[in-house]
C-alpha cells in the first residue's frame, strides 16, 4: 500500500473525462480529494491523495498521462518549527486546505498534514519563518 | 471607591484579588457588577502583536581615542546616529544594507536581548575633541551602557481589518491578503488587549508602569498617531483605530519571548512586542469597562487595495469565529496578533501582582481626549 499526493492539471479537453471514477474503479485506488476547481470550458486543477498497491498507482500515472493531462507529484511536506512559532495566526489567512488553523480555545496553531497541499503560500506568509519545505 | 495606595497596601499583604480581563467577564456576569467591585481589585491585559513603530536606544560608551559616530551600523543594519558622540537608535523597520528584508533592526534586538555579539560599525569626520574616524568592534548587553526600548508607539486602541478586492496578492503589513476578498485579516487581543479594557484612559496614562517585553517599563506619553476622537460606540470603545502609547523600557532585562523580530513577506520587518498594563479597579465604572467581550467591540473592514469604500463593521467575536461576510460572500478571516501569548502576559502579570513583585503606578498625566482628527500630510508647492 502506497499513497502519493497528487496535483493535476486540466486542459480544456479533458474536463469531460470521468477521472476519478476511472480511479477507482479501473485501477481499485482510493481518491482524496483535498482541492478541486473544475468547471466546463475552462482549464481545471484537482489535488488529491491516492491510495493503492503501487503497480496500480503507476499504471494510473501512465493513464492520466495518456489523457493529456498533467500532473505533478508533491514529494516533499511542509515542516513546521513549532518551538519558534508565536501562534498568531498568519499563515491561517492563506492556507487553501485548512491544514493550518487556529484552536478556538486555546488559540496555538494546529496543522493537519492529511489536509496540506504543500503549496507554500504559508511559508511567505509566516513573519517568524518557521515554515519550510523538506524534500 | 478605592484607591491605588489602598490596593497597593493590599498587594503587599497578599490579600489583593487580581485577575485577567477574560476571567472578569465571567465574574461581573455571575456576581453582578457591585459584589464584583467589593471582591476584585485589579484586572490584568495583554497584547503581543506586530508593531513597526518600535526601536531601542543605545549609548555604546567611549573608546580611546574617542569617536562622534556620524553613521553607525549594527550588524549591517543602519542606526540613527544624528545625536550624541557615542549614542545611537536602531529602529525596528531599518532593513540590513547586506541581507536585505531578512534581517533588519527588529532581529538586531532580538539578538542583543539574547546576549549575542553584534558587530558595531561607526564612521566619522573627526572632530578635535573626538579624532577617531572609524570604529569596528562588537557589542553585547553586557558591554554597552544603557539600552531601552523606547517605542514611539505600540497598544493601539483597536485597528481596522484588512481585506483585497483587487484581482491580485497584495502582501501588506497585515499580512498576505488574498485577491478578490479571499481573506480578512485583523490584529488584536480584543477582550484583552489593554486600552480596549479603559477606553477613555482613566487608569492608563503617561508614567503608568506596565510589563514591557518581559520587565516592567512604563507608559512614557501619548503615542505617535494617538486619535482619541475615533468615533466610539455606547460603551465607549472606539470603532477603528484610535488610543495610542509610546513606551519605555530596559532592553537589557527583556527577553525574546516577549520581543520577537518579524519580517512581512514584500513589506518589511516589524517587531511583536509583549505588553500587560493592570488596570486598578477604582470604581464600577471602571470594573464595567474591563469586562467588555468581543461581540462588543467592533472593528472597520479596510480593502487594502484602495479600490472600495466598504463601510462595513464588524465584531471581534465574528472576525474571531473564522469567518464573516463580505456582500453575502463567506470570507475565511485570519489573526496577525497571538492571543496565545497575550494570555500568557495577562497572566504573567496577575501572578506578578498578586505576589507584590509587580506594585500599581497613579498616572503622572491623563493621555489626552481631544476631539480633533490626526492631520493629513499635504503635498505642497507642487
Amino acid at each position: 500500500m502506497k499513497t502519493i499526493k497528487i496535483s493535476l492539471y486540466y486542459p480544456l479537453t479533458a474536463i469531460t473525462i470521468p477521472l476519478v471514477t476511472t480511479l477507482i474503479k479501473k485501477f481499485n485506488l482510493e481518491v482524496n480529494i483535498l482541492h478541486a476547481n473544475i468547471s466546463l470550458n475552462k482549464t481545471g486543477t484537482l489535488i488529491a491523495d491516492i491510495s493503492g498497491e503501487e503497480s496500480d498507482i503507476d499504471a494510473a500515472l501512465s493513464y492520466i498521462d495518456d489523457q493529456g493531462i498533467q500532473y505533478k507529484l508533491f514529494n516533499r511536506k511542509l515542516i513546521w518549527q513549532e518551538e519558534d512559532c508565536v501562534h498568531c495566526g498568519a499563515c491561517t489567512a492563506v492556507c487553501p486546505s485548512d491544514a493550518l488553523t487556529m484552536s478556538k480555545e486555546t488559540w496555538c496553531l494546529q496543522f493537519d498534514k492529511e489536509k496540506c497541499l504543500v503549496c507554500g503560500l504559508c511559508i511567505k506568509a509566516c513573519p517568524l519563518n518557521v515554515m519550510s519545505l523538506q524534500a | 471607591m478605592k484607591t491605588i495606595a489602598e490596593i497597593n497596601e493590599k498587594i503587599k499583604s497578599g490579600k489583593a484579588v487580581v485577575v485577567t480581563a477574560e476571567e472578569i467577564i465571567g465574574i461581573v456576569e455571575e456576581k453582578g457588577v457591585k459584589k464584583a467591585f467589593q471582591e476584585v481589585d485589579v484586572v490584568t491585559t495583554g497584547t503581543f502583536g506586530p508593531m513597526c513603530s518600535s526601536g531601542m536606544f543605545i549609548n555604546f560608551g567611549h573608546s580611546t581615542p574617542g569617536i562622534r559616530m556620524s553613521k553607525v551600523w549594527l550588524n549591517d543594519v543602519p542606526a540613527f546616529a544624528g545625536i550624541a558622540a557615542v549614542d545611537a537608535y536602531v529602529g525596528v523597520t531599518e532593513l540590513s544594507e547586506k541581507q536585505g528584508m531578512q534581517y533588519g533592526g527588529a532581529h538586531v534586538i532580538q539578538d542583543f536581548i539574547d546576549g549575542k555579539d553584534i558587530t558595531l560599525f561607526a564612521e566619522s569626520y573627526g572632530t578635535d575633541c573626538y579624532p577617531r574616524r572609524e570604529i569596528k568592534t562588537t557589542i553585547n548587553k553586557s558591554n554597552v551602557n544603557q539600552a531601552f526600548l523606547f517605542n514611539p508607539r505600540n497598544c493601539y486602541q483597536n485597528y481596522p481589518a484588512a481585506t483585497n478586492s483587487s484581482d491580485r496578492i497584495m502582501y501588506t503589513y497585515m499580512g498576505t491578503l488574498l485577491p478578490s476578498f479571499g481573506n480578512v485579516t485583523y490584529s488584536t487581543s480584543g477582550e484583552l488587549s489593554p486600552l480596549l479594557n479603559d477606553p477613555e484612559y482613566r487608569t492608563i496614562g503617561i508614567g503608568t508602569r506596565i510589563f514591557l517585553g518581559g520587565t516592567q517599563g512604563y507608559v512614557a506619553w501619548e503615542g505617535t498617531q494617538h486619535d482619541p476622537g475615533q468615533e466610539r460606540l455606547e460603551n465607549g470603545v472606539p470603532v477603528s483605530s484610535s488610543g495610542t502609547l509610546a513606551l519605555i523600557g530596559d532592553a537589557k532585562k527583556m527577553s525574546s519571548k516577549y520581543i520577537r523580530a518579524a519580517v512581512y513577506e514584500k513589506y518589511g520587518v516589524s517587531l511583536f512586542v509583549g505588553i500587560g498594563i493592570p488596570i486598578p479597579i477604582l470604581d464600577e465604572d471602571i470594573l464595567m469597562k474591563t469586562a467588555v467581550r468581543n461581540r462588543d467591540i467592533y472593528t472597520t473592514l479596510v480593502d487594502k487595495s484602495g479600490n472600495e469604500n466598504l463601510n462595513i463593521r464588524v465584531s471581534y467575536e465574528q472576525l474571531r469565529s473564522g469567518f464573516m461576510e463580505i456582500r453575502g460572500k463567506r470570507v475565511a478571516t485570519a489573526p496577525l496578533s497571538s492571543l496565545k501569548a497575550a494570555r500568557e502576559i495577562a497572566a504573567e502579570l496577575k501572578k506578578q501582582v498578586s505576589t507584590g513583585e509587580f506594585l500599581l503606578t497613579e498616572f503622572v498625566e491623563r493621555l489626552p481626549m481631544r476631539k480633533e482628527r490626526l492631520n493629513r500630510l499635504e503635498v505642497r508647492g507642487e
